[in-house]
């Protein structure tokens, strides 16, 4: 499928660049594409070098890949920006909202706002968190929403990443590349900063501490180990952060409590920022194959004694089926119309739906309810007659396991090329924090790019690339 | 400190120090077979032993070629303890203990680890052999200066040294084991110049060939070579000189470290 004529192009329209790109757009056209394109191998030299790479699932003995990162910034004027993070922490706020009550009263079901199915059939949600507040009633602590553009003002939110969202540490390294290749951009282009982020996220992590915790509460890292496809950024991260980096055998349950063995005994531990999934936290309570967890974690938890970073079950809240349903969550939490829009939504699970989208595949975008990554989706128009039948019988076999939307028109940000810049299509997933104290949301995100001309899977998995993304000063 | 980065730092710094010592190992064995022909393939095979390789090496190799042993001691998947396998878990140690590393440090490792699989991509060519293994020593010297120059001085580093040490001695131990005990073909050759060809060798694969000319106003004598391997504490890779490091080492004499199991 070819770029079409009705995408928003968010750098250039009708040959003039609009007004958040005109300062860098003025400096573009001053550069000698030679040097530039000399600036782009000395990025990915250094990356490669630093060794922020990350492994491919399913190839095994792959290299370390290069999330490739293209030297054009992706720029946010300050009123986009307001609307934006308005309208992440509205959603932020109902999720969060959603996720307790599903877990104690339930009044959404009793007043049928969604369907009791959707829960109850719902493998994310985990009978061991009924009737449990999360420590200071926050359960999504660290939320990566996926917004897509379609027009000047036209902006939906993909999906919400609720439980455990990565790319974080490429939103850092991304200024940080363009801040050395590129000082003086910064001096003439005022862009808000996004270097907090690791202090933000340790006070966060801090300020969601069990209310016995005394002193300053102990944060470390969770992570399945150097094989993981992400250990790049939780080592970035816990780096960053200035806190521990364990794994499940670093851990253990001393009188009550949670604790890291070091080199001076075991130390207590308050706050566990994990990016192990839910069903590996603890094979006393999940899966009893599990290496790596912490056995026994889950009633240390229950007892008050830990906070788990994102909450277990969280899942539940940033499914697709669910996420059909948000703009009904948050009229029911806030009362408020969502600021942000969702993307059209067919459930297949409803059997009029499932027609309309058989009808229609060849011109929607199908996804697993609870895949990720890009991995076991159908982009339509994209597809050959052979894959649209074998997928439409993947339907027939399991509707409720899928979700379809129209194909969007998603809008393009070029990138550099030998031949100059060519447009491609992209999303943003901007990075929100939530503690006790309120939400922060850090100015910009991770922009995704599709790199292949046409296409319009960004997912690194899948062959996508990053950029820099600008929320400019007001 | 977790008790899984003082082990992943210990063994990162044994990975490293061995890499180096398995090329110094290479150097005065290309020495041998150049300049001694006909005492090459037992050069080699003792070469194998010190490295405690034997059982790895016959398993996929027959007779000690020189250009057969060393791919074996540089790229060999299976040998665990090939520059190329070492230099692999040195790095992943390098991760896992990333935090604990300084970008200096890390980055050091990380650049060997890439220049070595891109180096010890195919087979060395004789001509090659020297450059490849000068870098070997070089990188190691890298990690080792960007250590000294940035870590604080702290239990980390002290983790780290010890690993040094504690591989450095088990490196000389193993070659005066090695050479005394299987190189001379009778007893009667002690003290006999085949014996001190062999203890030259020796002094070259542990750096010493000039430094001992320089410390020790002594010929080539197998006593002289031996008491400079072992007790001699100027030189930093006989066993006294290692042992008096790893003994004093904060870590290692608990003299930093409390033991116990309650929470703190």
């Amino acid at each position: 499928m070819s770029i079409n004529k009705t995408h928003f192009s968010e750098m250039h329209v009708a040959g003039e660049a609009r007004p958040p790109y005109k300062g860098y757009d003025a400096w573009f056209a001053k550069q000698n594409t030679g040097r530039l394109a000399t600036k782009s191998e000395e990025a990915e030299a250094f990356f490669r070098r630093s060794g922020i790479t990350f492994n491919v699932y399913g190839q095994q003995d792959a290299e370390e890949r290069l999330i490739p990162f293209d030297l054009v910034p992706r720029i946010i004027s300050p009123r986009e920006w307001t609307k934006l993070s308005k309208g992440i922490e509205q959603r932020v706020y109902a999720i969060n909202a959603f996720l307790h009550d599903i877990y104690n009263r339930q009044e959404i079901l009793r007043a049928g706002v969604i369907p009791t199915d959707l829960i109850a059939q719902n493998d994310a949600f985990l009978p061991q968190m009924i009737n449990f507040s999360a420590p200071g009633d926050v359960y999504t602590h660290i939320v990566g929403t996926d917004i897509v553009r379609t027009g000047e003002d036209e902006f939906f939110v993909l999906e919400d990443n609720a439980r455990t969202p990565s790319g974080v540490s490429y939103m850092l390294e991304n200024r940080e590349s363009m801040l050395q290749m590129f000082p003086e951009l910064f001096s003439s282009i005022r862009v808000q900063p996004v270097s907090d982020y690791p202090k933000n996220l340790r006070r966060s992590l801090e300020a969601s501490a069990p209310s016995g915790c005394k002193g300053r509460p102990c944060v470390v890292i969770l992570t399945p180990g150097i094989h993981n496809s992400a250990y790049f950024e939780h080592s970035f991260l816990a780096d960053q952060m200035g806190v521990e980096l364990v794994e499940g055998h670093d851990l253990r349950v001393v009188d009550g409590h949670i604790a890291m063995r070091t080199t001076k005994g075991y130390k207590r531990i308050d706050v566990i920022y994990r990016r192990v999934d839910d069903e590996y936290l603890d094979p006393l309570t999940f899966n009893p194959d599990s290496m790596l967890g912490v056995p026994g974690i889950m009633d240390v938890y229950r007892a008050g004694n830990i906070t788990i970073a994102n909450a277990p079950g969280t899942g539940v809240a940033d499914d697709k089926a669910v996420y059909s349903y948000l703009p009904d969550i948050i009229k029911f939490y806030t009362g408020e119309p969502a600021i942000l829009k969702n993307v059209e939504t067919h459930r297949c699970s409803e059997p009029q739906q499932l027609r309309y989208v058989l009808d229609k595949l060849a011109d929607l975008v199908v996804k697993e309810v609870h895949g990720s990554g890009g991995y076991g989706m159908l982009v339509g128009p994209a597809a050959s007659k052979q894959e649209l039948s074998d997928f439409a019988d993947k339907l027939r076999a399991r509707p409720s396991n899928y979700i379809a939307q129209p194909t969007l028109s998603l809008s393009t940000v070029p990138i550099f090329t030998e031949s100059g810049l060519a447009p491609r299509h992209v999303d943003l997933r901007p990075f929100a924090l939530v503690s006790p104290k309120g939400v922060n949301i850090t100015p910009g995100g991770l922009t995704r790019v599709a790199l292949k001309e046409g296409s319009l899977v960004v997912n690194s998995s899948q062959g996508g690339g990053t950029k820099d993304t600008w929320v400019l000063e007001d | 400190m977790l008790g899984k980065t003082a082990g992943g730092l210990y063994w990162m710094f044994r990975s490293l120090e061995r890499a180096e010592n398995t090329a110094r190992l290479i150097e005065a064995g290309v020495r041998i077979a150049l300049t001694r022909s006909t005492t090459a393939e037992a050069e080699w095979q003792s070469v194998i032993s010190t490295l405690a390789a034997q059982q790895a090496y016959e398993a996929i190799c027959e007779g000690y070629d020189s250009a057969q042993v060393v791919n074996f001691l540089l790229r060999e998947p299976s040998n665990p303890s090939s520059v190329l396998s070492i230099m692999k878990s040195a790095r992943d140690n390098a991760r896992l203990v990333r935090t604990a590393l300084t970008t200096e440090v890390w980055l050091a490792v990380n650049e060997t680890w890439m220049l070595f699989t891109d180096l010890l991509k195919d087979e060395i060519p004789q001509t090659e052999l020297p450059a490849v293994l000068a870098t070997i020593r070089q990188q190691s010297g890298l990690v080792r200066g960007a250590l000294h120059g940035t870590m604080l001085r702290n239990d980390i580093y002290d983790f780290c040294r010890l690993g040094t040490f504690v591989e450095r001695m088990d490196n000389t131990a193993r070659i005066i084991d090695v050479k005394y005990y299987s190189l001379l073909p009778a007893p009667s050759f002690v003290g006999s110049r085949l014996d001190n060809v062999q203890w030259e060798t020796i002094l070259r694969s542990v750096s010493a060939h000039r430094s001992f000319r320089w410390a020790v106003e002594e010929d080539f004598t197998a006593p002289a070579i031996a008491e400079f391997l072992i007790l001699d504490r100027r030189m930093p890779r006989s066993l006294a000189f290692n042992a008096g490091q790893i003994v004093n080492s904060p870590v290692a004499s608990g003299r930093g470290i409390r033991h116990h199991t309650s929470v703190t």
